[in-house]
Parts: structure tokens; C-alpha cells; sequence
């Protein structure tokens, strides 16, 4: 209820209004925004969007890029969970050329993806919290972040843009550190991250912070299409990992958390929720790790181990097609989708059988909900606005490609 | 109630539309319906108000270009998915380079709105209606259409990215 409900349409035309500039470099705005606010004092009556700053033509640069080369285009989408981008684009080509991968790679690839929408969720829970004024839990939590990167970095060597995995598989086994690691992670981080439940999810003063702003109703969400944790706070049960599994997701137990009003609190539970869920995911897939090979059998796209590319004529030819991206690919298109830290990440590619997709889109799911950002924070007030956008997720490198 | 499967659903959209429907096929599973631009409209909104296939999300709006297609330049894509049915279509509706104009959407989906400005900014397709068909990632300023074919990945004006300093 904002106070513009009890006054007459000229009354209100009579204000005089405010234009604020709310970024594009704001502290409090996480990634480059700009939001220009029109204030009736601290109520907001309209705001426009302004995106694009960080755009890299990513959909541009795709078209000239040879398939393995486009892996390190996608880490720059969500940078808060870019193995699940990698993954995703992985399992597209894979899609695509009709490749069937190892039951053990699936699994290993679930754990890296589930790891990854942690880190995710983490940093997404925390800066909400510090957007409400608590920093504690945001210092607490990103030591847990830094453990789930120290193992990214012993799988792959990358932490942040990571470029895990191949096309066709895993370019290594885990190691016996990596699943160490993991289960030192699987040990230690629940009881951390109860702290930082029992820090804020009851805390009166937080729960009267958020809940009941930036509210969304389920039949908005869905026209204006929003997808993962931001859609099911508001009550939709849409999970790509259910809905159209992959990466043999069916094989997991675990639950879809909803909310009710799509507000900020929702978000922030529903978030909080999916990482218990997530830990649940990974301790299936290391109790049930299968054995056998970490890769398919897919020569022209997988490179070889490097010991057969020096005595061996055979890998030698193939070590050299994959570098120098000169695999043909079946003509085709394709959409395949996986579940991104924020929704639904699509890749769209049209193949005309050439070494470059001919043409590449991404779905990027903060792209498409945060239009819908106007229409959350008008009637609010400007600091429930910032814990809104927060909530959101809305990474600028996603946002502008 | 028949099972909804792609074959019975183009043969619903062939009964409605008719002629209209330019053909349907199924590559990867998903079934991709190809329209006649003036109808595309039409097909999405029938598809959302239709009772027994009851699209209620729209996915992914994107464009592409076949420079070397007489007539068919472009192209429009929309991903639609029954979330209670969990099926996808994709629909495609070709337009030729001459007068490249298509229906807006946002009338049923507002997710359409920043797809389209972004197809629009990348490929200059205008869509009739739309309420604010301005550019969205690329600065105003641009005067072309950065996503078509016909320009190249890098400005071919710049000196300092001669192939010759590069040893090339």
C-alpha cells in the first residue's frame, strides 16, 4: 500500500518529482545498472532502465569462433556460476553431434554444476544481507565460496572463469585431492551455513526488512518471463532439472523449494532452501559415483591425452584439428536448456555444418526478469528498491552479453 | 483427450491455419512449425488460449539472417513451453530483407518486450506494435544492425589490427 492510493489523479500531478540517477556506477548496485528513478521524496513513482554497458557481443564474436572456443564466452554470462555455463554449452555441441557421455561424467559434471549454484546462491543471500545491513553474514559466508573455488581450481585450475570441462566429457579425472576437498566442503559447510540461517532467516528485524517488498505475483512472473529461484518464490514449481532433465538428473532425490508472495524474503529463502538441496545432490552423486572413463569417445572434438599426441600419428591429427578448430559438425538446430544460477540458460544454435556456429543466442535469464524490475519497486521506497534488485540476482554480465 | 504429441499438434495448428502453415518438422525432438509472418501472431496467441496445449511461457524470442535466401532474409524465432503439458515449439516465420516487419507479441507476453527491442538493436527487424521498438545493448548512435552478415567481426577500417604486424 503506498500513499498515492488516497489521492486523485491531480493531485499527484501537482508534486513536484524528483529525477535520480541510481548508478551506472552505484556502491550499492552490484554491476553496472542504471536505473533513472523518479522520486515523490523517498517513493519511487517511475523508473527507466538503461542496459548495455558491459555488452561484449558475445552472439557476434560466437559466429567466427570454432565450437571449444566458445566455452570461454559463456564463463563471462553469469560469472557467479560459470560452470554451469560451461556445461551447458558442452552438453548443446553434444546434443548436436549426437554423443552419448559416461555415466561418471554426467555425475562429476552434477557436482561441479551443483557446487557451482551454491557459490552462486551464497554470494546472491549474502549481498542481500548486506544490502539490509548486515555484513556479518556476508564476510562469513564467502570463506565458504573460497572453498568451493579452492576445489574448482584443483579440478580445472580456474576459479572464477573457470572453462571446466570438454566437449565430450572431463578433461581429467578428479583427483584424490579434488575428493578430499569435497568432502572436507560437504563436512564443514553446513554447519557454517546454519550459522548464517540462524543469523537471518528468523531475524525479526530482517524478516520485517524484506518480506512484502518488491513482491511479484506468479501470473506476472510467468508473462514476464521469469525462471529459477526468482519464479519459484512466487510460487511456480519450474525446475529445468526436473522438468527436462539432463545430465542424468532423474537419478537424484531432492526437492523443488517454493515460495508464496514473491517477495524478497521468498527469494531469500527459496534460495537458502536450493543449497540444502544442492549439498543433497552432491552426497548422491559421491555415494553413487560410477566407474569408468571421464570422457566420450568423440576424437574430433576431445583432445587427446598428450603422451599419444607425441607417439602417436593418430592423435597427433586429431590434437591438431581440435586446437585449430577445423571439426565439421552435422547441420542442425538445436535449443537445449540447463538450470543457470538465476533460470532457465538456453543456447539456441543453428549449424550450417561449418567450424563456427552460424548462429548462437543465449537465453540469459536475468536479461529477460529484469524488465520486470520497474514494475517490482514502484510505490517502494528507494533503499527496499536496492534490496530488490539484490534479490533479483541480476548479474551484469548476463544482463548484456 | 488424445496424447499431445508434436504430429497431433501440427495437424491441430494445419486445421486451424491451413495454408498458412508452411511446414513442420521435428529436428531434435522439438517441433518447429514455420508461418507465414501475418499469421504469427495469430499462431501464438492460439496456441496460449488454447485449452488442451496451453502455452503459457514464452522462452526465447531471437532473430537470425540467410543472406543468401531470395526473400527469406530473415528470420524470427519464439520458443514457447506448456509448462503443465512440458512441451516446447519452436516457431519460425521468414521475412524478406525488403520490408522485414512482423507482428509484436507483448500484447501476450511482456518477456517479449526487451526480446524484441534486442532483435530489433542486433538485425533491424521492426515489430509492428511494440511500445518502445528502441535500441537496447548498442548505443543509439549506431547507424547498422552489428548482428547482420554482411559486416564483419572486426571494423575493417582500423589500421593497427594489420595482418601484417601480426606476421600473418
Amino acid at each position: 500500500m503506498n500513499e498515492f492510493d488516497d489521492k486523485s489523479v491531480e493531485q499527484i500531478e501537482e508534486q513536484e518529482y524528483t529525477t535520480l540517477n541510481l548508478g551506472p556506477t552505484h556502491p550499492a548496485t552490484h554491476g553496472i545498472f542504471q536505473n533513472v528513478l523518479t522520486m515523490d521524496g523517498e517513493i519511487i513513482v517511475d523508473a527507466v532502465q538503461t542496459i548495455g554497458y558491459i555488452h561484449r557481443a558475445f552472439e557476434k564474436i560466437a559466429e567466427h569462433r570454432p565450437y571449444n572456443q566458445i566455452t570461454t564466452l559463456t564463463d563471462r554470462l553469469n560469472y557467479c556460476s560459470s560452470p554451469i555455463n560451461n556445461m551447458g554449452w558442452h552438453m548443446t555441441v553434444e546434443k548436436l553431434i549426437g554423443v552419448e557421455i559416461p555415466k561418471r561424467a554426467q555425475y562429476m559434471r552434477v557436482i561441479i554444476m551443483e557446487l557451482a549454484r551454491i557459490s552462486d546462491h551464497l554470494v546472491c543471500n549474502a549481498v542481500v544481507g548486506v544490502d539490509s545491513g548486515a555484513l556479518t553474514g556476508f564476510t562469513y559466508l564467502f570463506q565458504w565460496r573460497e572453498k568451493i573455488y579452492d576445489i574448482f581450481e584443483q579440478i580445472c585450475g580456474a576459479r572464477l572463469t573457470t572453462n571446466i570441462g570438454r566437449i565430450g566429457g572431463l578433461e581429467r579425472d578428479f583427483s584424490d585431492e579434488v575428493y578430499k576437498k569435497i568432502k572436507e566442503f560437504l563436512h564443514d559447510f553446513p554447519k557454517g551455513f546454519t550459522e548464517f540461517s540462524n543469523l537471518l532467516e528468523r531475524n525479526r528485524i530482517f524478516v520485517d526488512r524484506v518480506a512484502n517488498t518488491g513482491a511479484i505475483s506468479a501470473e506476472r512472473a510467468l508473462s514476464f518471463g521469469f525462471t529459477g529461484p526468482n519464479l519459484r518464490a512466487a510460487g511456480v514449481d519450474y525446475d529445468v532439472r526436473v522438468m527436462s532433465p539432463y545430465s542424468s538428473y532423474q537419478d537424484f532425490e531432492f526437492a523443488i523449494p517454493i515460495g508464496e508472495k514473491g517477495d524478497t524474503y521468498d527469494r531469500f529463502i527459496v534460495r537458502q532452501n536450493e543449497i540444502w538441496e544442492s549439498l543433497k545432490i552432491i552426497r548422491q552423486a559421491m555415494d553413487n559415483m560410477p566407474q569408468g572413463k571421464w570422457y566420450a569417445d568423440v576424437p574430433e572434438f576431445y583432445l587427446p591425452p598428450k603422451e599419444d599426441v607425441y607417439t602417436k600419428m593418430e592423435a597427433l591429427i586429431y590434437h591438431f584439428k581440435v586446437v585449430m578448430g577445423e571439426t565439421d559438425v552435422p547441420k542442425g538446430e538445436i535449443y537445449h536448456s540447463v538450470e543457470g544460477g538465476n533460470g532457465e540458460l538456453g543456447f539456441y544454435l543453428i549449424s550450417d555444418g561449418g567450424r563456427a556456429p552460424f548462429r548462437l543466442h543465449f537465453r540469459r535469464p536475468s536479461f529477460i526478469y529484469y524488465q520486470a524490475y520497474p514494475e517490482m519497486i514502484k510505490g517502494s521506497m528507494l533503499s527496499d528498491a536496492i534490496l530488490t534488485m539484490s534479490s533479483l540476482n541480476v548479474i551484469a554480465g548476463e544482463l548484456d552479453a | 483427450m488424445s496424447e499431445l504429441t508434436n504430429v497431433y499438434i501440427a495437424e491441430k495448428l494445419r486445421n486451424q491455419f491451413g495454408g498458412a502453415i508452411l511446414s513442420a518438422s521435428e529436428p531434435y525432438d522439438m517441433l518447429t512449425i514455420v508461418v507465414n509472418p501475418s499469421i504469427a501472431h495469430g499462431v501464438i496467441n492460439w496456441l496460449k488460449n488454447d485449452a488442451e496445449i496451453k502455452i503459457q511461457f514464452l522462452t526465447d524470442v531471437c532473430g537470425a539472417q540467410f543472406p543468401e535466401i531470395e526473400g527469406q532474409e530473415f528470420c524470427v524465432i519464439y520458443h514457447l513451453h506448456s509448462l503443465t503439458n512440458n512441451i516446447r515449439i519452436r516457431i519460425k516465420s521468414f521475412l524478406p530483407a525488403s520490408n522485414p516487419i512482423i507482428a509484436t507479441v507483448t500484447d501476450l507476453f511482456e518477456s517479449a518486450n526487451w526480446q524484441e527491442r534486442e532483435t530489433y538493436d542486433f538485425y533491424g527487424i521492426i515489430f509492428e506494435g511494440h511500445p518502445n521498438l528502441t535500441r537496447i545493448l548498442n548505443v543509439d548512435e549506431m547507424d547498422y544492425f552489428p548482428l547482420r552478415k554482411e559486416f564483419p567481426l572486426e571494423d575493417g577500417t582500423r589500421t593497427d589490427k594489420e595482418d601484417k604486424y601480426f606476421g600473418r
